[in-house]
């Protein structure tokens, strides 16, 4: 195998795995309705159980997402991790936050009450899809960083990636187009909190309240996701030349789409997917929507990611030194490695399979005021 | 303080404190799923109820766990960029294997094992029990395989086109992954958390039976945690000789700072404290001979023969190799001429094994903290050895029946449940205090890994982790106290 082909996999792979952690962003999404005032105390802890029992693989598909990166692309970590220090530690808070939430919230002496933990949780769903969609964004509108490895030679600023300002990542959310997706991806996440909530309970206050959510979602989350896509395409991009040359190119997202029509196909398709999983929400009887909307949603972000990244293109460009931006070729692990990380990564599909047969064998029953009110162990 | 200094106390404060929940998780996983099994076997419900009851206790320590462990990927990006990009071709491959093969396992069947005790067969419980502890010990293999080549950086090549130590071959990934000290600190740390876990459970059953509650429960629980605690005390001194006599092979520093050692010499004294001398030990425990050389401070800092009749040079001397490799790959780097960079790249290549070195600005540089590590290395023998007899005993006292005589032992064992954690970190303090300067032996020192920030942005974070983690432990206590005070009953319906 090529050191191309294994990088340009370990892209497909990084935007899989993005695609997964923003569409399992419904347990994001649907924490958002632990302050609805119309539910019911026990109603919202259907709603936090029926989560609670996912929470974990968000986490930890946003853990994997964050070492696939750092082990395929570990100047992408070092640079932007190290740089954009606010936005990471932001979110990471709002994660360590959430991984107490659920077992702590209801347990006596847990000194914040339930109240403070539900606050935990919310802002959590909030915070977490809007700041992985600001700093998605930036992989459009380009940081303000320098690369430099000769640094390391020199003992008073040995640091290879540095970032140009103080603000380290915040000044993000002054540039629109990146918060545009940020705002795109916090509806995503209330669109597919209320999907998947309304598929995995039996309640019928709790059904009234999801399809509600869905229909006042529809026109924030397509009036951010459109105008972001519609700026996307008529601005320049960050071009890469056979030398690893960068240039700003007029159109530049618009001549990948055009140059990348699979890509083109993923984008409609996942687009479609989503439109339908609205309609069923929203506008019909059926409790199914969420299975358009994943993969849809997945869809979608994996043709972001290589609209990024692929077609002579720099994923993560720097706006202050054009040839300090991050591409697939420049940043990545030694072929070797990647190589390796190939082996390994057959496993996904033993990996996924024994997920779906636990959950599979764990949802057979949907959850019900009886269990939350009944025995067992719940949150 | 600068900012290399305040993103140490940032990164050691959050490693520490997730070795407060980490040897918990691999131990109670075990006794509950001994418990399980039994349960299983023998069908037994009794035993179903013990496992629940340590199931609820894990649980609450598991989500603090797995809060923490995300802190610390996060934090090899943010507060050690260049770090992460200079061991990101290493580091990465083990920690995506961590990814993929570990941590869905441990999330997955966690959550079958909380919640599925209605909805999946005993056996699939059975399983997904066994796959949880199991996951947390493949996750521990891999992290600590990243560590070791930390300690001793094997299959690596630096590569100056990239500026980046590589490996290059499966010999080399081989390496990597079989590095003796990645094996045996893998199994020094699990099974120390296996003695977490036994005297944990041994203690919290302890005071029941102080207070005359759930005696059978008691009972059983400490045989099982006596049972594992003992069997991971034995492994913990096996893997603890292994890793003496790797730390004088690769790091003598950390062995001469462990000992206070400023001149070494043939058939080395071991110091048990200051004042008390056990002749030749010290030799015996590092090297396995009596009249092994085993170097001291001064020795390293000025140069010595090795036991294989290596000399190796001053530290003086290292740097100056260092500093020649560090110059000629700035011409390397600046140069189009292939002729300039052939030459330097011989230069490189013959001095990349000290190119840390380079970036030192005096030779005391090299010497650890010798108090902290010293003391530490005291306390961690001390205190396990203690840990191993009460464990001793209990298991005697069982067998004898005389669990209710010897009131004494009860009061110990629950004293020791403290000890075991101070234990633990003080091991954690002689293998990370005693590697300073160094991230990566020899290769990256602490100063030049960091990222770019201000020491105030650092500083920052640092007091909001540690008001969250301050939080944290006291909610954890408070919970973790309030359910072995209810017990381990028929849980009817309270919530967790």
């Amino acid at each position: 195998m090529t050191y191309e082909f294994l990088q340009n996999y370990w892209w497909v792979l990084i935007a899989l795995l993005g695609g997964l952690l923003v569409a399992l962003m419904f347990v994001q999404g649907a924490n958002l309705h632990l302050g609805n005032r119309v539910l019911s105390d026990t109603q919202k802890r259907i709603i936090l159980n029926s989560t609670g029992r996912k929470w974990e693989l968000t986490f930890t598909t946003l853990v994997t997402f964050g070492g696939a990166f750092f082990a395929s692309f570990p100047l992408f970590y070092s640079t932007s991790f190290g740089g954009a220090y606010w936005v990471w530690v932001l979110l990471l808070i709002t994660f360590v936050f959430q991984a107490v939430s659920y077992e702590f919230q209801n347990k006596k002496g847990n000194l914040l009450g339930v109240k403070g933990f539900r606050i935990a949780l919310m802002v959590n769903g909030f915070l977490a899809p809007f700041l992985v969609g600001t700093a998605v964004g930036t992989f459009f509108t380009g940081s303000d960083f320098t690369v430099n490895k000769i640094a390391i030679t020199d003992p008073a600023s040995p640091v290879i990636s540095t970032w140009g300002n103080g603000w380290h990542g915040l000044e993000a959310l002054g540039q629109y187009h990146a918060v545009l997706l940020g705002c795109t991806l916090m509806f995503l996440a209330a669109i597919l909190g209320a999907l998947y909530v309304l598929n995995n309970v039996d309640d019928d206050t709790i059904h009234a309240q999801m399809r509600r959510t869905v229909k006042m979602s529809i026109g924030p989350f397509l009036f951010f996701f459109l105008s972001w896509a519609v700026i996307l395409l008529v601005s320049k991009g960050y071009a890469v030349d056979a030398d690893g040359l960068v240039s700003l190119e007029p159109f530049k997202y618009w001549h990948n789409l055009l140059a990348m029509p699979a890509v083109l196909v993923m984008l409609l398709a996942g687009v479609v997917l989503v439109l339908v999983s609205l309609w069923l929400g929203g506008f019909s009887k059926s409790r199914k929507g969420i299975w358009f909307a994943m993969p849809g949603t997945v869809l979608v972000v994996m043709a972001v990611f290589f609209l990024a990244g692929f077609n002579g293109t720099a994923y993560y460009p720097s706006c202050t030194d054009l040839q300090s931006s991050l591409t697939i070729r420049n940043s990545s692990s030694s072929h070797f490695t990647l190589q390796v990380m190939s082996w390994v990564s057959l496993l996904i599909p033993f990996v996924v399979a024994y997920i779906a047969y636990a959950w599979h064998a764990m949802d057979r029953k949907k959850i019900t005021p009886e269990e939350i009110e009944g025995q067992g162990d719940k949150y | 303080m600068d900012v290399v200094i305040w993103s140490r106390i940032q990164f050691a404060m959050t490693a520490a404190y997730h070795w407060l929940f980490v040897p918990l998780t691999l131990g109670l996983a075990l006794v509950m799923a001994v418990m399980e099994t039994l349960y299983v076997v023998k069908k037994d419900p009794f035993w179903k109820k013990a496992a629940q009851f340590w199931i609820k206790l894990f649980a609450i320590n598991f989500a603090v766990g797995i809060a923490t462990g995300i802190i610390l990927e996060f934090e090899f990006g943010t507060n050690w960029s260049n770090y992460s990009w200079m061991v990101g071709d290493m580091f990465g491959a083990p920690l995506a294997i961590e990814g993929i093969l570990a941590f869905f396992m441990e999330a997955t069947f966690f959550a079958v094992m909380f919640f599925g005790w209605e909805k999946v067969s005993p056996k699939f419980h059975l399983t997904s029990t066994w796959l949880t502890g199991i996951g947390a010990t493949i996750s521990a293999y891999w992290i600590l395989v990243a560590n070791g080549w930390m300690q001793n950086p094997v299959g690596t090549t630096f590569n100056p086109d990239t500026v980046r130590s590589e490996m290059a071959s499966a010999a080399a990934f081989w390496e990597v992954i079989s590095n003796p000290v990645a094996v045996s600190k893998f199994c020094h740390a699990v099974t120390s958390g296996w003695v977490t876990g036994g005297i944990f459970v041994v203690g919290v059953s302890a005071w029941y039976l102080l207070k005359n509650r759930h005696s059978e429960f008691a009972r059983k629980s400490m045989l099982v945690g006596a049972i594992v605690g003992l069997v991971g005390s034995g492994a913990v001194m096996l893997t603890g000789d292994s890793s003496g006599v790797h730390a004088a092979e690769f790091q003598p520093m950390k062995l001469a700072a462990a000992e206070g050692l400023q001149d070494g010499g043939n058939g080395a004294a071991f110091t048990i404290v200051p004042g008390i001398k056990v002749p030749k030990m010290l030799s015996i425990l590092a090297t396995h001979d009596a009249n092994g050389f085993v170097p001291g401070i001064n020795d390293i800092l000025n140069g010595y023969t090795d036991n294989d009749g290596n000399v190796v040079p001053s530290v003086a001397e290292k740097m100056a190799l260092g500093r020649e490799a560090l110059d000629a790959l700035a011409v390397y780097r600046g140069s189009d001429e292939p002729a300039v960079k052939a030459l330097a790249r011989e230069v490189i290549d013959a001095n990349v094994q000290y190119i840390g070195y380079g970036h030192l600005s005096a030779p005391e540089d090299v010497i650890p903290p010798v108090g902290v590590v010293f003391w530490s290395f005291r306390f961690m023998i001390g205190f396990g050895m203690l840990i191993a007899l009460v464990l001793l005993l209990v298991l005697i006292a069982v067998w004898k029946d005389k669990l209710g005589a010897w009131k004494w032992l009860l009061w110990a064992a629950i004293i020791c449940i403290p000890l075991a954690y101070i234990t633990g970190q003080c091991g954690w303090i002689v293998a990370e205090v005693g590697r300073q300067p160094w991230t990566i032996q020899g290769l990256l020192p602490v100063n030049v890994a960091i990222s770019s920030l201000s020491a105030a942005a650092v500083k920052t974070t640092f007091f909001v982790f540690l008001a969250v983690f301050a939080l944290f432990l006291a909610i954890e206590i408070r919970i973790m106290v309030r359910a072995i005070g209810k017990g381990p009953e028929v849980e009817p319906s309270q919530n967790i």
